[in-house]
């Protein structure tokens, strides 16, 4: 039997009520699921919904039942799996400060220009850079400024979308 | 706002959230709440002091008062209702929530809740409630605006209820039930979107298990509580399934009773302590359907020796039980007495002759994997499998309706062994969880819901201390409880397991400084009663069933007799011990079993 661990991108809509949130991570803790990325944020204040995006990984029965479990969840409206119905688009975006002076601070500044990172913070002794793209992106450019006095980053985890016309609740699983 | 809603909200004003609660509850059809007062929760105590609508039945412990209402809920197939306060009283009911939630039992547990402006803190006897239970339970709820009220109590008994049922908790803040709440309309404020679980099996799903039953020569019906929890139309349609295909069956230990356990297709229970029959067709059927159970790890053992050869059909209602410990190759989603009729119906009556798959069953059931034996003479010790069957025999000339409860350890098997259900929703026991001291509140569950029944909880003497405290309340009720202690003085699975594995070393496992059953009986205003041979047994359970008070019989059972057939942990159905002398010979059954397979 194939025990292929695979990744999955998973979107959730649920509803912004107090513990929500909560209840989607105890699932994940207290079933021992992997958790890679959680995002969540409002996203519809009318009908007071939240979307969480959450990367996990598992072999594909963990997976089928992650989405169960996450659908039966009574403050959960849907449950869509990115990477299994078509392409999609996921996006991080990264705060990286970094503490230089002299050559390693041109040096920086020069990545920062490559990789599209806007300045949003600058000192004569410090900048904070703002990057946003795939993970691996992400990744790429950190360790690039690790030498150049990398000094703090917080980054925000994946929000993802699926491309085209398409939208979560067509392409949404029915349980 | 229109001038009937204005109405009615006049006419409502003066009502506090605990009334209100109180009505929805009625408006429920609730009749009965099992509890325990305090602090947070005065205020609902007074509304129901001041009615009479409602029973209030006192435990003496939370966690009993959720045990009572479990089997409440399961012996009427109605939601259980549990009232307890805050802090220590909802901690207190953590177990029977845990409980409820492993065995789907539909229940609706009332917490008080510190005034919402205290909550955060620390506030005297606060707990997060809502954060402790919330993997307790199917769904929890902190309501926060009298308005939210009463759709949250009617939205909390459409949760517990629908779908695979479970238990639901609503923490209440005090000044919610003391201060004045809106009684909306009937079905009015839903908070969440409908709580609709699919009922009905996909019909290509149903065609494909048709297709593989025609084709199947050695077929299984492997049957759960999700059978029970449907409704008694589940039980109804699983035997009219059965007779028209002539497949066996065979039960989890939370399905026992939806098939008559009697019936000449009945194969006995499967899993860790089940038959040889059931196991051994467990592990050989060439096509397993699964109806309304889960493939708890009890039941299936090694999972990639589980029935390997099979092709299986699963029905359950909860998307989340289909693949998750087994492949499953057709999945019927869907209420399981719904698939059953459903079947039923494609049913055309031409499937594959069946005469060699039951003549090889026959072959292991006349292995006797469930016998024992018992030496008759007066003197000579009872063991707890005879026990169980001579009260089994001498109940059913009673003729009486009888629910069994039981608590948690070897009693619990050989009362799943040796005693019969020809019904379904009589046999009480916790399975998913395995709580000691769930059998004596059951019982009182039990009893309140079936007055004039006949309500036995066949126990084991360490797990009757873990709730001993309810012959209280089976006192204050006048409650006709027989509690049949199977005492060997041992935590008799325990023992067991360190006999097997452990080098008999039986640490912590002996049960000192017993109390006298009968005076511990008596204490409670019952009868108590004691066998310690053969020659008193009968006379006993005779005397037990004739008395319609109270009674607590203690049978002095053999110390060290184990609790057979037994798959151990690890092991695949093929590799059952079958008896204590027969470690040897269960190597060569097994392999005239595997023969067969
Ligand atoms: C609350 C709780 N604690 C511990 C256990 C572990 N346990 C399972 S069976 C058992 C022994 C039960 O002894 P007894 O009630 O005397 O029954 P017997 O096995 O002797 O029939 C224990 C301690 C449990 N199931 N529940």
């Amino acid at each position: 039997m194939a025990q292929d661990i695979q990744n999955a991108v998973i979107a959730v809509l649920i509803e912004n009520e107090s513990g929500a949130l909560a209840r989607v991570v105890g699932l994940f803790s207290g079933r021992g699921y992997n958790i890679e990325s959680l995002t969540v944020s409002a996203v519809d204040a009318e009908r007071k919904l939240s979307r969480i995006t959450v990367v996990t990984s598992g072999t594909e029965m963990v997976i089928a039942q992650i989405k169960a479990q996450l659908a039966r969840l009574i403050p959960v409206h849907g449950v869509c799996d990115l990477t299994a119905t078509g392409p999609h688009v996921a996006r991080e975006m990264a705060l990286v400060k970094v503490v230089s002076h002299g050559e390693t601070r041109t040096e920086g500044m020069r990545i920062a220009d490559a990789f599209r990172a806007h300045i949003v913070d600058t000192t004569s002794g410090s900048f904070v850079f703002e990057l946003t793209g795939s993970t691996e992106k992400l990744d790429a450019f950190v360790e690039l400024m690790r030498p150049l006095g990398l000094a703090e980053v917080s980054r925000t985890g994946i929000a993802a979308i699926g491309r085209g016309p398409q939208t979560f609740y067509s392409n949404q699983e029915s349980f | 706002m229109n001038a009937s809603r204005q109405q009615e909200e006049t006419n409502t004003k003066a009502l506090s959230g605990a009334e209100v609660l109180l009505r929805v509850l009625v408006e429920q059809e609730v009749e009965v709440v099992f509890g325990y007062p305090g602090g947070a929760v005065l205020p609902i105590y007074d509304a129901l002091f001041r009615q009479n609508r409602i029973r209030h039945i006192l435990v003496r412990h939370e966690q009993a008062a959720v045990h009572a209402a479990e089997a409440y809920a399961r012996s009427t197939g109605k939601v259980g209702v549990v009232l307890v306060t805050s802090g220590p009283g909802a901690t207190n009911a953590v177990t029977g929530l845990v409980d409820a939630l492993m065995d789907s039992i539909p229940l609706i547990c009332l917490s008080g809740q510190v005034p919402t402006a205290l909550i955060g803190n620390d506030a005297f006897q606060e707990a997060d409630t809502t954060g402790i239970t919330r993997p307790a339970t199917k769904h929890n709820y902190l309501v926060k605006r009298p308005s939210d009220l009463a759709p949250i109590v009617r939205e909390a008994f459409e949760v517990a209820s629908g779908g695979r049922p479970g238990p639901v908790l609503i923490d209440l803040p005090k000044d919610i039930t003391v201060g004045n709440a809106p009684l909306p309309t009937s079905g009015e404020g839903r908070l969440h979107r409908r709580y609709a679980p699919r009922l009905d099996a996909d019909a290509d799903a149903i065609k494909q298990t048709i297709a593989a039953m025609k084709r199947a020569k050695r077929p299984l019906f492997y049957t759960g509580g999700g059978i029970i929890n449907s409704g008694p139309k589940a039980s109804e349609g699983l035997r009219e399934l059965a007779r028209r295909t002539g497949v066996p069956v065979t039960s989890t230990l939370m399905g026992l009773g939806a098939f008559p356990t009697t019936d000449k297709q009945f194969l006995g229970m499967l899993g860790m302590h089940g038959s040889y029959e059931a196991n051994l067709a467990t592990h050989g059927c060439d096509l397993l359907i699964a109806l309304g159970s889960r493939f708890d790890d009890r039941v299936t053992g090694r999972v990639d020796a589980f029935s390997p050869n099979s092709f299986k059909v699963h029905a359950d209602i909860d998307p989340a039980q289909i693949n998750k410990i087994i492949k499953i190759d057709v999945p019927l989603l869907g209420d399981v007495g719904r698939t059953i009729e459903a079947l039923l119906q494609a049913w055309d009556g031409e499937g594959q002759d069946l005469s060699p798959w039951w003549a090889q069953i026959e072959g292991w059931r006349a292995l006797d994997s469930l016998g024992f034996q018992q030496d008759m003479s007066p003197e000579a010790i009872i063991r707890p499998q005879y026990a169980v069957r001579r009260l089994y025999e001498m109940t059913q000339r009673l003729g009486r309706d009888t629910f069994v409860t039981t608590e948690v350890g070897q009693h619990q098997m050989w009362a799943a062994q040796h005693f019969q259900f020809d019904k379904p929703n009589r046999w009480l026991t916790s399975g998913g969880l395995g709580t000691m001291g769930y059998g004596l509140p059951a019982a009182v569950g039990a009893q309140i819901a079936h007055p004039d029944a006949l309500v036995i909880d066949i126990a084991g003497e360490a797990s009757t201390l873990m709730n001993i405290q309810e012959l209280g309340t089976i006192a204050q009720y006048r409650l006709p409880v027989k509690l049949f202690i199977l005492n060997n003085r041992y935590m008799g699975m325990v023992r067991q397991w360190q006999e097997l594995l452990h080098g008999s070393r039986y640490s912590q496992s002996y049960s000192e400084a017993l109390p006298d059953f009968i005076r511990l009986a008596e204490a409670f205003h019952g009868t108590g009663l004691r066998a310690t041979n053969v020659g008193e047994l009968d006379g006993v359970i005779e005397k037990m069933l004739a008395h319609d008070g109270p009674v607590v019989a203690d049978i002095c059972v053999a110390q060290d007799e184990n609790c057979f057939p037994m798959i151990p942990s690890g092991a695949p159905h093929n590799e059952m011990l079958l008896g204590p002398d027969q470690e040897a010979n269960a190597a060569k059954i097994t392999q005239e079993g595997m023969m067969l397979v």
